[in-house]
């Protein structure tokens, strides 16, 4: 178990690594004029000006040295700075990232939880009206693009309640957790649905389908003819069972979350990943693509090596081995 | 007053392609501390009709009665059902493997299964959990308890089932198929070890199997099920040696090594029916080589022969036995239940070309010795039971 640790943050550190070498070929081989983004129209044309600029960040030299800094510096922490606002890279990333983190934590909680729960409560009822319900639930949920709820979230539970005199939800804005819990909360409702529809949809079918196979294993059976109460077969023996393949697609979907988190924050205006992402290139602000993407990178190797180390708890026959 | 009384009892199930009559109206009764034996082929009801006593049957439609203790288990509220389940009769599965949870610890599962049922300490059930593998054979119990069921070998497995089900001293353990995945040498260590304590503990066992031999060295009665219903039931000496029904026939005469076979191995000719068209009359008749007029067109009851012994069958109830002698016996009787050219002697003309050809020629053994037909004694048993393997150490 723990060679296979050991081997998976390896090819982990080589796939990011991976990922700098290409990130930086594309930016870095073919950059736009960057002297001509940093100093503007007018400047431009000073080509003494556009030489000092050009020098200053290292863009003169020999593109292999260029690399071996830019590494340099990212071991060390610097990302660089904004060609744009000329902030410190990690400084705007730093500002960011617990946007996009609470948007994406809660969204997954909110969808692994409730979609497992759905997909739970109609497996144990297949044909009920509640199944039936479930599966409506899950195919609209499906099929409605992310920003179309976002807008209709905000237009009934906003707008028309902001004009009927209810101001339940705020229409857009972050307040960090730290200074606010309740109005980080509010903030983060819509948001969080907005996002979590789609995936709980997925995960309402999967649960589904992975509870009624297990439902009608030999050990459930067991289970039942040991006189466990119903509700203990249904938990603690068949979703206990069905929950490897649930975490598996989980580790899948989490690579997906940003996306999702982009077209979310833009709608109710939060200033997070996805909004800086999106800003960054219609700047062509490199240092801040390059960052983000580095970060989706690492935050993906994490996220599945952790997934790895679930199913290990999850399944003593992957532990033990 | 018997243990369990099941009185016709008949399970259905509703399906696409129609309704399937697993059973079809079963009678029969277990007594205290004894021993059903409920054989016959693949598919001819044997698991629905136990399972459906503990509400195992999903989705299925049942009626009849099977009072256990003198409480309808049919009618019992899921309640109430549940404090039987485990407590009171217990089950033991064919797949040992699959029957376990895969991703609890044996001791998990059987300690869940104490307190589920009594409010003990998680360590005094544990400590029980502990002796009740020790007490089946499994070897370190005390660190064994803690391993998944993918650690322990086929034959451990179905020990840790064996010692579930007898956890909580039940009165009645329904066994179903418990040594069919189990390899020939292990069986046979697992049939000795469930006899032996199915004895100390005095609890009654159903044990369901298609292998004579299981049923030769283990059960007091017998019942035979054909296509959802008993056709054949008595005590385990007078099913061997006095059969009736040719379907018991049959399956004794398909035993590797008993003279029974007459030197010859002979598998019961056809298929058996499918339970959604179910033949007329007596369910056998394609398949029956003593088929008369009557078996197509009349459902035979079950008729008495003599203390407790009853045969679906139409043929004499004085012709009882195995052997050629016996044999021509039953020719004969049928031979005159059948008009000239009916349908009936063209059934009966086929089963026997049937028969004649599938017959294999074995060389001579002992009476009944394959099927381990020796005169058990109740009482507690000598047999020493020496544990079947180490199994897999982790
Ligand atoms: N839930 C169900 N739905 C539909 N049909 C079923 C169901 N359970 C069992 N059956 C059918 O009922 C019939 C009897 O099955 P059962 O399992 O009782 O046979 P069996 O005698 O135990 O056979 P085997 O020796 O193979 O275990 C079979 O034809 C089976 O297909
Ligand atoms: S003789 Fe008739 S009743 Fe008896 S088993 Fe054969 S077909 Fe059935
Ligand atoms: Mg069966």
């Amino acid at each position: 178990m723990l060679r296979f640790l050991i081997r998976r943050t390896l090819t982990g550190l080589l796939v990011i690594w991976l990922i700098s070498v290409v990130v930086f070929a594309i930016f870095f081989i073919a950059p736009p004029n960057v002297a001509f983004l940093l100093l503007g129209k007018f400047q431009a044309s000073n080509q003494q000006l556009v030489e000092q600029v050009t020098a200053q960040l290292g863009l003169n030299k020999p593109i292999p040295v260029q690399y071996w800094n830019f590494l340099v510096r990212l071991l060390h922490g610097n990302l660089g700075y904004s060609y744009y606002s000329h902030e410190a890279v990690t400084t705007l990333i730093g500002r960011a990232l617990p946007v996009t983190a609470s948007l994406a934590i809660g969204a997954a909680i909110i969808w692994v939880v409730s979609g497992v729960l759905i997909g739970v409560l109609s497996a144990t009822h297949p044909r009920s009206i509640r199944d039936r319900l479930a599966t409506l639930f899950a195919l609209t949920g499906l099929s409605f693009p992310t920003f179309v709820l976002g807008l209709i979230l905000l237009f009934f539970l906003f707008y028309k309640l902001h004009l009927a005199g209810i101001d339940w939800f705020p229409g857009s804005g972050y307040v960090p957790l730290t200074q606010d819990p309740w109005q980080w909360f509010l903030h983060l409702i819509l948001p969080w649905i907005t996002l979590a529809v789609a995936s709980m949809a997925v995960y309402v079918r999967l649960a589904r389908g992975q509870m009624l196979e297990v439902l009608g294993d030999d050990y459930i059976r067991t289970a039942r003819a040991k006189g466990l109460s119903e509700t203990r077969v249904t938990f603690r023996h068949a979703l206990r069972a069905a929950l490897v393949p649930i975490v598996t697609q989980f580790g899948i979907d989490v690579a997906t979350l940003l996306g999702g988190a982009i077209v979310t924050e833009q709608v109710f205006g939060l200033n997070g990943l996805g909004a800086l992402s999106v800003s960054s290139v219609v700047n062509q602000d490199e240092p801040v693509i390059i960052a983000i993407v580095l970060l989706a990178a690492v935050f993906v190797v994490i996220a599945n090596i952790l997934v790895d180390i679930l199913y290990a708890v999850l399944d003593p026959r992957v532990r033990l081995e | 007053m018997p243990l369990l009384e099941v009185r016709d009892l008949t399970v259905s199930f509703h399906t696409s392609d129609g309704l399937v009559q697993a059973v079809r109206g079963v009678s029969f009764d277990v007594e205290k501390g004894h021993t059903l034996g409920v054989v016959g082929e693949s598919g001819s009801g044997k698991t629905v009709c136990t399972q459906t006593l503990l509400g195992l049957t999903p989705g299925a439609d049942v009626s009849g009665q099977a009072l256990f203790d003198g409480r309808d288990l049919l009618r019992m509220s899921p309640a109430e059902l549940q404090r039987v389940r485990g407590a009171r009769i217990a089950a033991i599965f064919q797949d040992p493997l699959s029957s376990l949870h895969p991703l609890y610890t044996v001791g998990w599962q059987i300690v869940e299964m104490i307190r589920a049922h009594r409010h003990i300490a998680r360590s005094a059930a544990r400590a029980r959990a502990i002796e009740l593998l020790d007490m089946v054979g499994i070897p370190q119990a005390a660190s064994r308890v803690d391993d998944y069921p993918h650690q322990f070998s086929g034959g451990m497995r179905q020990r840790a089932m064996i010692a579930m089900a007898l956890a909580l001293d039940p009165d009645l353990i329904i066994a179903d198929e418990p040594t069919t995945a189990l390899d020939a040498t292990v069986q046979a260590q697992v049939i000795e070890l469930m006899t032996k304590l199915q004895t100390e503990f005095d609890t009654a066992l159903i044990i369901i199997t298609h292998d004579m031999g299981v049923i030769a060295e283990t059960a007091d009665e017998v019942m035979v099920m054909y296509a959802g219903k008993a056709v054949e039931k008595a005590d385990r000496r007078t099913l061997f040696y006095f059969p009736h029904h040719p379907y018991t026939k049959g399956l004794l005469e398909s035993i590797p090594g008993s003279t029974a076979a007459g030197e010859r191995l002979r598998p019961i000719p056809g298929q058996p029916p499918s339970l959604i068209s179910i033949p007329t009359g007596c369910a056998f008749h394609p398949r029956c080589q003593y088929v008369m007029d009557r078996c197509i067109s009349e459902v035979p009851p079950l008729f008495d022969i003599a203390g407790g012994h009853t045969s679906a069958c139409f043929l004499p109830t004085q012709i009882l036995g195995l052997g050629e002698d016996v044999d021509r016996e039953r020719a004969s009787a049928a031979a005159a239940g059948r008009a000239e050219n009916g349908a009936a002697a063209r059934l009966a003309a086929r089963a026997t070309e049937e028969i004649e050809t599938a017959g294999v020629h074995l060389p001579d053994a002992g009476v009944l010795a394959g099927a381990g037909m020796s005169d058990r004694s109740r009482g507690p048993r000598t047999s020493q039971n020496s544990p079947d393997d180490a199994g897999t150490q982790p």
